[in-house]
Parts: C-alpha cells; structure tokens; sequence
C-alpha cells in the first residue's frame, strides 16, 4: 500500500464525550459546514501530514514553494481565519473550542495567530488577484488573521451522503480487501459523459481499480448540484462498471479553483486515500480562461517527490472516421471534419431543457438520471 | 529579518559540467534546479507504511460491509 503524504496517516480524532463537555468551557469560534468538512479531513488524515491549520511558516512557505516548511509538498493553504473581535480574548497557546450549529465540534490549539497579505495569498495559489475569480473573491471575504495550530476533531460533520463517506482508513482497507495494489484515482465535480468515461476506462486497463472519487462541497453558481453528480454515477455504476474493478466514493471539501495548484492538493487527498494514479484532465480545476489547458499537467514536473503518479490525458473526442471516442495519442483524425468534441455547455443545455444528449455523448441512464431532478445546477 | 530560503552546498566542479550538458533541451533551467528536483526524488523514497491495530482495522472492514462496500 503505497504510503500516506508525509509518511504518517494523521488521526486527530477525540469522540469522547468529556472533552466535548470540557470544550463548553472553551472561548468559541463559530465555523461554517465547509470549514467543519476541513476540520474532519484534517482529523481523519485526508490532508496528511497536517494535524491542524497551518501556522505563518507552513503557510508562507506553501506561497512561495508549495510546500510546506519540511519541504513536504503542498499547494493549498489550510487556514482558519479571525476577526479582530473573535481575537479579543485568545492569546497564543490558547485552546480555541471550534463551534458548529451551536455545539462545539473541535479544538484547535492556537500556537501561532499572524496577519497575511490576500494580494499574495491569491497572486500564490490562483495566479491572479482578479475578482473576477471565485477563489480570489473567497480569499478578500476572509477576516484579517489567521490561528494556526494543532486540532482535534470531536464530532463528524452531517452529511447528505453517508453511504459514500470513507476516510483514508477506511479506502486503504478496502482496496487491501480487494486485492488492489495499483489504484487510479478520478477528481470529478461534473456529472459523467461518455469523455469521461473513456479516460476512466483507459486508466483503469493499467491497473487494478478505479476509484471515482466526486467532490462535494462549496461550487460556483451553474456548476452540477451533489445530489446530482452522485444519481448520476450510481446509474453509471449501475450499468456500465464492473463491481470487482471500480467504486466510488465522496471527498467533503469546497473547490477553491485554483487550477495547478489545486490539481496537486487534489492528487495529494487521493494519495492519502490510498489510490496510486492520479488522473489529470484538461483545465484540471480550472475556472474560466484563468489557466492555460494543460498547466495542471505542467506543474507536476515540479514535484518528482509528490509519491502519487499523475496519468495525464490531454483530448479526448468522438471519431466519426474511427468511430469511437479516442484521444488525440491513439487517433490522427484531431482537428479534421472528423472530431466531435464533448461540449460540456452543449450537453448541459440540453440536460437542463429535459432534453437526453445523443447516446455517442452521455448515457441514456445518465442522462435520464440527470433529467429527474427539476434544477440540475447550483444556483 | 526575513530566514534564509536557500542554502548552498558543494559538489566537484566536473559534475556540475556533466550536469550542464545533460540538462541541455529538458526543461531544467538550472543545475540548482535538477539537483534539487533528483535530490527530491531520492529523498521521498523514505516515506513509511501507515499501521492500523487488528481491532482498529476490524471496526473499519464492519463498517465497509455495513455501507455495502465489502460481503
């Protein structure tokens, strides 16, 4: 099994119900959902090796190298931020009880509290400080400070989707049971079309198992809702995958699109899970005309030490000449009369208007599962 | 004062000639930048296996069978 990132799985878990009742006595901080999720995916060991938020050295060091200050890679600062109000009354050293929906759900311990610049902060991680860019827009909403230090997770957060939840605990176990040593992990916020499908299919015949892995969590306005990309693959799953070689199951986290760099956080998670192949895409991440098609592709030459192997695919189409879907390494027909792109915004449409996309585009089942809902997309 | 974020080190001059001819055409800009990109490769190969007790590995395989992923 190949190891987790850093070399220790973290596990920063305390279900015990005395220290949830010693948290009460706690300054509080209140947290969202989408920071809840973060806190247990530190907890549970999916962003191994951090045990708790990033303090000022882990967090300038991901800014300016992407790594953190042991030189581990990493690209995507994990950081809790504070008003100056919320402040007034924690010193360094501090236990801070994390609080959600009224009761707290962690502990952090505040063993650094800085100030940082967001113009540096979006420059690293997106590229640009547009505001035309949602995860710029999320790093200028952020307070002033941030609090760094160790966590410990006290209660998992709720979920829409129980049944699909594993930890790396859980995955690394599973594909041990399953007799999986080579394991090709699959990023995906989309609902499946037949592109997709292939570059799955084609990764999976070089190893032993797929592991469709959808992100749920905070997504920009017009993306596909969970609840959506999850009926989707369960009718996919359903029809078209075989039991012994493919499973799936969620990763609770918002996308932060940040394109290269989110593409490395994305292999690492899927590391940690257990899986030995990452599959990269075109615009791995990306968001708008930020990145160029195959930046997250470029940006893995940097790290020869990341332990996860990226399988890159660069095009991928239908053929009407070899009549199937192929990639432009296997088919010399790119750019002729004869390749038929998958339009992500073509078969949206269609979904959207109740209509099935052509069979050589989305599966019927898919697509059928797609139509049932009244509003596919996030509003 | 801002700490240092890069350090030297020595290596013979000839292999540092031998570096530069083969970084020629691959992408590399610098010897500094190959070295360190081999010295990395080399390193990460030290990484260890995580553990699990046999009672804690028994509660994850109950929990996989009650979620369906495993009979």
């Amino acid at each position: 099994m190949i190891a987790p990132h850093g070399g220790k799985l973290v596990k920063r878990i305390d279900f015990d119900g005395r220290t949830k009742e010693e948290a009460k006595d706690l300054p509080k901080k209140e947290i969202s959902l989408d920071k809840f999720r973060d806190l247990a995916n530190i907890g549970h060991g999916l962003f191994s090796p951090l045990e708790g938020y990033m303090v000022w050295k882990d967090f300038d060091n991901v800014l300016r190298e992407g790594r953190l200050e042991n030189d581990v890679p990493w690209t995507v600062p994990i950081v809790l931020d504070f008003s100056e109000e919320e402040l007034k009354d924690i010193q360094e050293g501090d236990r801070i009880a994390l609080v959600y929906d009224g009761r707290p759900v962690g502990i952090l311990h505040a063993e650094d509290i800085y100030e940082y610049d967001k113009v540096r902060y979006a420059k690293s991680v997106f590229g640009t400080d547009s505001m035309e860019h949602p995860g710029v827009q999320n790093v200028f909403a952020m307070e002033d400070h941030l609090v760094g230090g160790n966590i410990l997770l006290l209660e998992d957060p709720p979920t829409q989707f129980p049944e699909y939840r594993l930890w790396p605990e859980d995955t690394r176990v599973l594909f041990r049971e399953k007799g999986w040593k080579k394991i090709v992990g699959f990023q995906t916020r989309n609902t499946p079309h037949i592109g997709h499908e292939y570059v799955q299919k084609a990764a999976l015949t070089v190893v032993d198992g797929l592991l469709i892995n959808p992100l749920i969590g905070k997504k920009k306005k017009g993306d596909f809702r969970d609840d959506v990309i999850i009926k989707a693959y369960e009718a996919l799953f359903e029809e078209y995958y075989p039991k012994g070689t493919a499973t799936m199951s969620i990763i609770e986290t918002e996308m932060r699109y940040a394109g290269p760099r989110e593409a490395i956080f994305h292999a690492i998670m899927r590391k940690n899970l257990g899986c030995t192949h990452f599959i990269v895409g075109r615009d791995h991440a990306g968001v708008g005309k930020f990145y160029g098609p195959f930046d997250a592709h470029k940006i893995f030459r940097e790290y020869p030490d990341l332990g996860i192997e990226p399988i890159f695919f660069r095009s991928f189409y239908y053929c009407d000449k070899c009549r199937a879907v192929v990639s432009d390494k296997i088919c010399p027909h790119e750019g002729s009369e004869h390749q038929i792109n998958f339009s992500g915004t073509a078969i949206r449409q269609m979904l959207v208007e109740g209509k099935r996309p052509p069979e050589d585009m989305m599966r019927p089942e898919v697509a059928d599962a797609i139509i049932s809902f009244d509003n596919p997309l996030v509003e | 004062m801002e700490e240092e974020k890069r350090k030297q080190i020595s290596i013979p001059a000839s292999l540092y000639r031998s570096i530069e001819g083969r970084i020629k055409d691959t992408g590399f800009e610098s010897v500094d930048g190959y070295v360190t990109y081999v010295l990395r490769e080399i390193l990460s190969e030290d990484e260890e296996e995580e553990t699990l007790t046999e009672e804690d590995e028994e509660k994850v395989k109950e929990r996989l069978r009650s979620l369906g992923y495993m009979d």
